[in-house]
């Protein structure tokens, strides 16, 4: 295998109350794919922001081909064949995929068209479809992603850090990033790829490192990871996989939809005659690639939005347009964009999480709260889901943006609802916490409750749902038993093809 | 048709100072920092240049007059910059005091000026025709050169610039000073070029409009120069009134303020406000969580 690239040694980094990092060593050789894996806080981005210069480490050392170097910037980052592809986009919106590509690099006089034949160089040798002409605001966030790559590559990037690249991506995308990765790896590239899918990580690396609590937990060749290894390195405790709902005995109808419409904010027509009927204890999830209407399907839903026509029936009386209304029906929404709308960051983690009940007892006596149940409920909640927190009393807003998640949904499905609407509920969670959501939400259907779940991971519609249907230029394909489509045929129709 | 002549003649020479001041303006903001100063640093400007041209005996220097409204402009909008770039103030309201103690120190200090005449003062034409080419020059900078290119992610996403190592606070310093130097110019236009003379409160709304103007045509430094000839225009068309009818002079007095409305009514209708530069007005922090 030769020398290794790059080498950490010992990396230590403190945060206030948490060690992101706790005596981290690694090796990442020359065209190698290296899958770093860990759950949400064990400190996967600290690391590679040490790497790219973004943070500081309180101890331990980095070596670039053997000799210890100082990264302060990601400028120095960069100039030691560092590039990082960060977890959101860091580009200039409204200018040309050239014009961010030039950013600080092109020459004096007309940078980004001078960069051009660069560009096309690159992206022709290893397959990276990008436009340089469009406007960053125009792209999907796979072809900023493809952008992101093109930019470390242009600056000579030797080491490539894809911080949770798939995230964002659909299958089919994710596929495409995965042939470019086989490309880079091809010509002698090594690749850091941190995420949370294994199927994923056993599909691309070379090697898997997995980080808990800022530990190194496991360093294994691809031949020795395997899919429950993996998880419970990550997890410290065994994972049961492969579960594949059984439909229950469907219940009465509790929620049907007829041919509704709606417009979206920008006044196009997003719900073209959507129609559903959904059981007392079923899962109805919902596929489909952002922005075909799944949001305002769910917004009519949760009387968000005013539907054009068509109607909405819940157990047979028509659907009030009014959240507080909705909520004391039973109706639970979890919004996509849940840190937003669903948290107060300068707030304690244990006041955040008594936000639906401190009105009630045991939280409320009398006019007064009590701070010690609210505190015993917040250590529940907290265990429950593996809230990493220094403590329940650590304002909101210093928890990584996977843990505040997992506090908005303690809290929002530890009441009992009879619908509850959730909104990629998993998204960016960890294996652990995932599976914490996902027991929350059956838990609710034994109870009687019915699910829509809107979701961009198959894996985990194919396992929470009792039928899935497609949403595909604001029409719903289906809605079809999850034992009868493949991932694939939802891959499909998701892209407009035929099941 | 020689009245329409005359009447664009005047309107360029009306547009001038309401070009140089936008463009001043303009530049700034497009690097994210927006300036309301510019009617301050305008006054600051005429008065440092005609205190210079004035000299003794009304017989000072010129050229130094310019530079010294260039100055004037500048530093002030480099208080601006620290109190907003390094100490990360409101941008709004550091420009607003700037607007108000410009002119309250012009005021002050041009007491002693206050109706004294030039025996020389340069011709309009070397600075309209600067004005327009000034123009053209921003236009080049931002579209076709890395520096504008940097300024402009700057102003756009400065985050993003920041990671590439584009030194963001340099940037805006440098464009806060540039614009300034441009509104003080400005202002030397009107004490030495315009009027030629001192007189408290000359600029009269003037600034207002520049800073009005910048969303009136879009951060586009091209359409600058068309915005400033079409308010330079009605800016003319104003005086003729003026002079002619029997309307109170304080009408009058308010009507540059309910033209600054009007630009922006007007932007508004254009739906210029989305070309904003998306950073326009927040301050930059590093690495923030
Ligand atoms: N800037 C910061 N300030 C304080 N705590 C932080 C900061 N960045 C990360 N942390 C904490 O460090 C731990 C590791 O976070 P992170 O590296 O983001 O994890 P991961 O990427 O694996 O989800 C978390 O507990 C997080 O709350
Ligand atoms: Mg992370």
């Amino acid at each position: 295998m030769g020398k290794p690239l790059l080498q950490l040694r010992d990396i230590t980094k403190r945060f206030p109350g948490v060690v992101a990092n706790d005596r981290v060593s690694l090796e990442l050789y020359p065209g190698e794919v290296l899958a770093l894996l860990g759950e949400n806080g064990a400190g996967k981005s600290t690391l590679v922001s040490i790497l790219y210069g973004l943070y500081r480490p309180d101890e331990g050392e980095i070596l670039v081909e053997g000799s210890p170097v100082r990264i302060a910037s990601p400028v120095d980052a960069l100039r030691y064949g560092i590039g990082l592809v960060p977890q959101h986009p860091v580009l200039v919106d409204r200018h040309t995929v050239a014009e961010n590509l030039a950013l600080g690099l092109g020459s004096a006089l007309f940078p980004s068209r001078r960069i051009l034949p660069l560009i096309e160089r690159i992206a022709g040798a290893y397959g990276l479809q990008v436009d340089p002409k469009a406007y960053v605001h125009q792209l999907s966030p796979g072809e900023k992603q493809r952008v992101e790559i093109v930019r470390a590559l242009l600056r000579g990037a030797k080491a490539l850090i894809l911080d949770e690249p798939t995230s964002v991506l659909t299958p089919q995308e994710a596929q495409a990033l995965f042939r470019v990765m086989r490309e880079l790896r091809a010509a002698g590239k090594s690749i850091i790829f941190i995420s949370h899918k294994l199927e994923e990580v056993l599909s691309i690396a070379d090697r898997c490192v997995v980080l808990r609590r800022g530990r190194v937990v496991g360093n294994l060749p691809r031949e020795e990871a395997s899919k429950t290894r993996l998880a419970e390195l990550m997890v410290g405790r065994q994972v049961s996989f492969e579960r594949r709902r059984q439909t229950p005995d469907p219940g009465p109808v509790l929620l049907k939809v007829e041919g509704l419409t709606a417009r979206s904010e920008r006044g196009l027509l997003a719900l073209r005659g959507v129609g559903f009927e959904l059981r007392s204890g079923e899962v109805l999830g919902i596929a489909g690639i952002a922005g075909n209407g799944q949001s305002e399907l769910v917004e009519v839903l949760a009387g968000l939005r005013l539907p054009q026509g068509g109607r909405v029936l819940l157990e047979g009386k028509p659907l009030p347009s009014d959240p507080a209304r909705l909520f004391a029906l039973g109706v639970a929404h979890i919004p996509e964009d849940r840190i937003r709308m669903g948290s107060v960051p300068s707030m304690s983690v244990a006041e955040n999480l008594a936000l639906r009940n401190f009105d009630q007892p045991p939280l409320a006596r009398g006019v007064l709260l009590d701070p010690k149940a609210m505190s015993a409920q917040a250590e529940e909640r907290v265990r429950a889901y593996a809230i990493a927190t220094p403590s329940v009393h650590t304002p909101a807003r210093l928890l990584s943006g996977g843990n505040l998640q997992k506090v908005i949904l303690a809290r929002e499905l530890s009441t009992k609802a009879r619908l509850i609407l959730a909104v990629h509920p998993t998204y960016g969670l960890d294996i652990g916490a995932a599976e914490q959501v996902h027991e929350a939400l059956l838990q609710q259907t034994r109870l009687g409750a019915a699910v829509v779940l809107v979701s961009e991971d198959l894996e985990e519609l194919l396992s929470l749902s009792d039928r899935i249907g497609v949403m595909h230029r604001g029409e719903l394909l289906g809605p079809y038993g999850a034992m009868e489509v493949s991932r694939e045929q939802i891959g499909l129709l998701m892209t407009g093809g035929a099941a | 048709m020689e009245e329409v002549l005359n009447a664009l003649a005047r309107a360029l020479s009306f547009g001038t100072p309401l070009l140089i001041a936008c463009l001043g303006a303009l530049l700034n903001e497009r690097a994210g920092v927006v300036n309301l100063g510019v009617e301050g640093m305008m006054a600051l400007g005429a008065l440092a240049s005609f205190a210079v041209a004035y000299g003794e005996a009304g017989d000072g220097n010129l050229w130094l007059a310019v530079l010294a409204a260039i100055l004037a402009g500048g530093l002030s909008a480099l208080l601006h910059g620290f109190v907003t770039i390094t100490l990360q103030a409101n941008q709004f309201v550091s420009g607003l005091a700037l607007s108000m103690v410009g002119l309250g120190i012009a005021g002050l200090l041009g007491k002693r000026y206050e109706g004294l005449p030039l025996f020389d003062h340069p011709s309009e034409e070397p600075f309209i025709l600067g004005a327009m080419g000034l123009a053209l020059l921003l236009a080049f900078l931002f579209g076709a050169t890395r520096l504008g290119l940097s300024l402009r992610s700057v102003g756009e996403n400065p985050a993003a610039a920041d990671l590439l190592g584009i030194n963001v606070l340099a940037l805006r310093y440098g464009a806060v000073v540039a614009g300034g130097a441009l509104a003080g110019l400005a202002g030397a236009y009107l004490s030495l070029v315009y009027r030629p003379s001192w007189t408290d409160g000359m600029t009269a709304g003037l600034g207002w409009i520049a800073v009005a103007l910048v969303i009136f045509v879009g951060w586009n430094p091209l359409r600058a120069i068309f915005g400033a000839v079409f308010f330079g225009l009605l800016y003319y068309l104003q005086f003729r009134l003026q002079g002619q009818s029997g309307i109170p002079s304080e009408v009058f007095a308010s009507l540059p303020y309910l033209l600054v409305i009007l630009v922006l009514a007007l932007s508004g209708l254009r739906g210029q406000q989305g070309n904003a530069p998306e950073a326009l007005g927040k301050p930059y922090r590093r690495g923030e969580r």
